[in-house]
């Protein structure tokens, strides 16, 4: 993606595309990156309503209540704050201003970290110096993170670490500064306009999930079933096989942090797990793959298996492998699949993908080291659903248990994160951040549940939330959703039930709920009807109290207190 | 590479850049004479034009320039 295309994606105008106001800050000529961010926008299919700053704005703005930018409400506010100009400037009042800005102002923040000039003046003994720009400019990034961590409306768009992948000399370029105070280079506008939209899109809650993985030639060298187990290339000797060790350690990683690995590839069963099970060289074990698909036939086909099983958008999902021709097919099938044109060469494998940021997101909970023996478990379920015939007796034999808790400081990270994730089972689509949450759990017009769900096969963790609004007599429905994981157990009934028991407790006469569509959330389209609610029309519902019969489920409550 | 030769050149970036099909340069065409010539998009042809000629144009030369013909003739001095 070249700035020129971004320009001209820029001018079209899309109508029909969600909007997102964005507010752009800066203390250098942000034209083009408002162009950027513009174009970039159309790309991702968002109608981007822009407001820039004049120039060098950025105090008045922010502090001024009447100012365009706090008429503007923004869903973002970008800040880019140039090193550059920081260079004649003390660094130490940087910080305090950053954190007064943080405490006046609500809205999610994007702020530039600050991209390191090593000005020579002490040289390497910068390192020794804390008054040294070097010294300061790191800490500052490093007192950025600090902030990040306690504020979760606050992200930073890492632009050190941009120019850290694609050299300094490749993001500024002097004798353009000097005829525009254009800081930013015009090449490398597109790659940054691509990183803030990673940080939109996840706080949206586009990201992804899953990591689809081809076997021979991608997670080692060589093709298991002709050349045999210990003539892979795998391992830290001679040659590429370490390559492929390294490879294996970055998905080991992304699976730790909540990525589930998945494997589909062209090959006898048998042989393919016989390479997890007896390589020594092996980083991925069989207990890191949630689904694990070798057969002979399309890989478009048994993509669309796993995405079936594991119940995620196929948006969300990464494929990876080695072969053009099977990549091309896997685009043509499905075109939501993001498929990275790996570079021939293995070895340019892991920085080609480290550029490419597949993997961002707004949040991390414990809950994501779980995930994938939570998927595991699913599995196991679904082929222990398949030896019943009655679908009662299933969930008689699934021993459920729900833990219902308000919300705590405990589970507002993952809450937050489940109003980012769930996309089917969504009722409103409405996305909280960990500082939304914590504003509910205080709030005495809103009366909220958290669902965590276990049974004879594991924990499935914190998996449903509803938010209640009080209005008088009426208590409404501001938030109902729930992972898919879950789906079909009778989790809504059980849900249901809490809500209706604690209206009745409280002498509230109904609950109302509301139904908005989007693209994702037809499965719950019929959600309240079926949940017997009578419809208002316009997606609205409404179920009294006063004949409410308990629903049943299987599902044996446990209240904490 | 005569001035003839770089005009033609220049005609085919600013047409890409500045995307008009049919931009006809001359010596002594301005900024003034092509709409979407402004200052923006000026960084953009400067860009454009260092990649194509693999050269470098000073911050003076990239402000000072009146017309075409001053352009060609930065262009001609590094070749």
């Amino acid at each position: 993606m070249t700035f020129n295309q971004l320009k001209k994606l820029s001018k079209q105008s899309g109508n029909d595309l969600p909007v997102i106001r964005v507010a752009l800050l800066g203390d250098t000529a942000t034209q083009l990156l408002a162009t950027a961010i513009k174009g970039m926008g159309q790309y991702r299919n968002f109608n981007i309503e822009l407001f820039e700053a004049d120039f060098n704005q950025i105090e008045m703005q922010f502090f001024n209540k009447d100012s365009e930018l706090h008429k503007f409400n923004a869903d973002f506010t970008i800040v880019f704050q140039s090193t550059h100009k920081l260079l004649g400037k003390k660094t130490k009042d940087r910080l305090p201003l950053i954190k007064e800005i943080l405490n006046s102002f609500k809205g999610k923040i994007i702020y530039f970290n600050y991209a390191e000039i090593d000005d020579s003046v002490f040289g390497s003994f910068a390192n020794k110096l804390e008054m040294s720009f070097v010294y300061q400019i790191r800490k500052m990034n490093f007192d950025l993170m600090n902030l990040a961590i306690q504020n979760s409306d606050f992200h930073i768009l890492d632009i050190a670490s941009i120019q850290n992948k694609y050299g300094r000399n490749f993001m500024f370029s002097p004798a353009i500064y000097a005829s525009t105070e254009m800081i930013l280079s015009i090449d490398c506008l597109p790659i940054v306009a691509n990183r803030i939209f990673d940080i939109i899109c996840a706080s949206k809650g586009n990201f992804k999930k899953c990591v689809v993985l081809d076997l021979d030639n991608t997670l080692w060298g060589g093709i298991a079933g002709d050349d045999g187990l210990e003539n892979l290339k795998l391992g830290h000797g001679l040659g590429i096989g370490k390559i492929f060790v390294e490879f294996q350690e970055w998905l080991k990683k992304l699976k730790e942090r909540g990525i589930i690995l998945a494997v589909c590839s062209k090959n006898e069963e048998s042989t393919a797990k016989e390479v997890f099970e007896k390589h020594p060289e092996m980083v991925l074990k069989l207990d890191d793959i949630s689904v694990f698909i070798a057969n002979w036939e399309n890989k478009a086909d048994n993509i669309r298996k796993i995405q079936s099983v594991l119940n995620i958008g196929f948006d969300s999902i990464v494929f990876m492998d080695d072969n053009p021709a099977e990549r091309e097919i896997v685009r043509q099938n499905l075109s939501a699949v993001c498929v990275p044109e790996l570079p021939k060469d293995p070895a340019e494998w892991l920085e080609f993908l480290y550029g490419e940021n597949l993997f961002e997101t707004v949040s991390f909970s414990q809950e994501d080291k779980e995930r994938t023996k939570q998927y595991r478990e699913q599995v196991e379920r679904t082929t222990f659903e398949q030896s019943f015939t009655n679908e009662t007796d299933f969930l008689k034999s699934l021993e459920m248990e729900c833990e219902v808790e308000d919300f705590t400081k405990f589970n507002i990270p993952r809450i937050a994160q489940l109003s980012q994730r769930s996309n089917q089972f969504n009722l409103r689509t409405v996305r909280y951040s960990e500082a939304d949450i914590q504003n509910l759990s205080n709030n005495e017009n809103y009366k909220n549940f958290a669902f965590s769900l276990k049974d004879k096969f594991g924990d499935n963790g914190l998996i449903a939330v509803v938010i209640l609004e009080k209005r008088s007599k009426e208590l409404f429905i501001e938030s109902w959703f729930m992972s898919c994981r879950v789906l079909k157990r009778g989790m809504e009934s059980f849900t249901l039930n809490t809500i209706a028991k604690y209206a009745k407790e409280n002498s509230f006469e109904k609950i109302t709920g509301e139904y908005l569509p989007t693209a994702k959330n037809k499965l719950v389209e019929n959600h309240y009807k079926d949940l017997g609610f009578v419809s208002l029309g316009a997606g609205k519902f409404e179920l009294k109290i006063c004949n409410y019969a308990e629903r049943e489920c299987f599902i044996l409550s446990k209240e904490i207190e | 590479m005569t001035a003839t030769e770089i005009l033609t050149q220049l005609q085919k970036i600013f047409c890409d850049v500045l995307d008009i099909a049919d931009i006809v340069l001359e010596q002594t065409t301005t900024s003034a004479d092509i709409e979407e010539w402004d200052s923006l998009s000026h960084i953009q042809l400067v860009v454009a034009i260092e990649k194509y000629f693999d050269i470098k144009f000073t911050s003076e030369e990239i402000l000072e320039w009146q017309n075409i013909g001053d352009m060609i003739k930065s262009i001609e001095e590094k070749l």
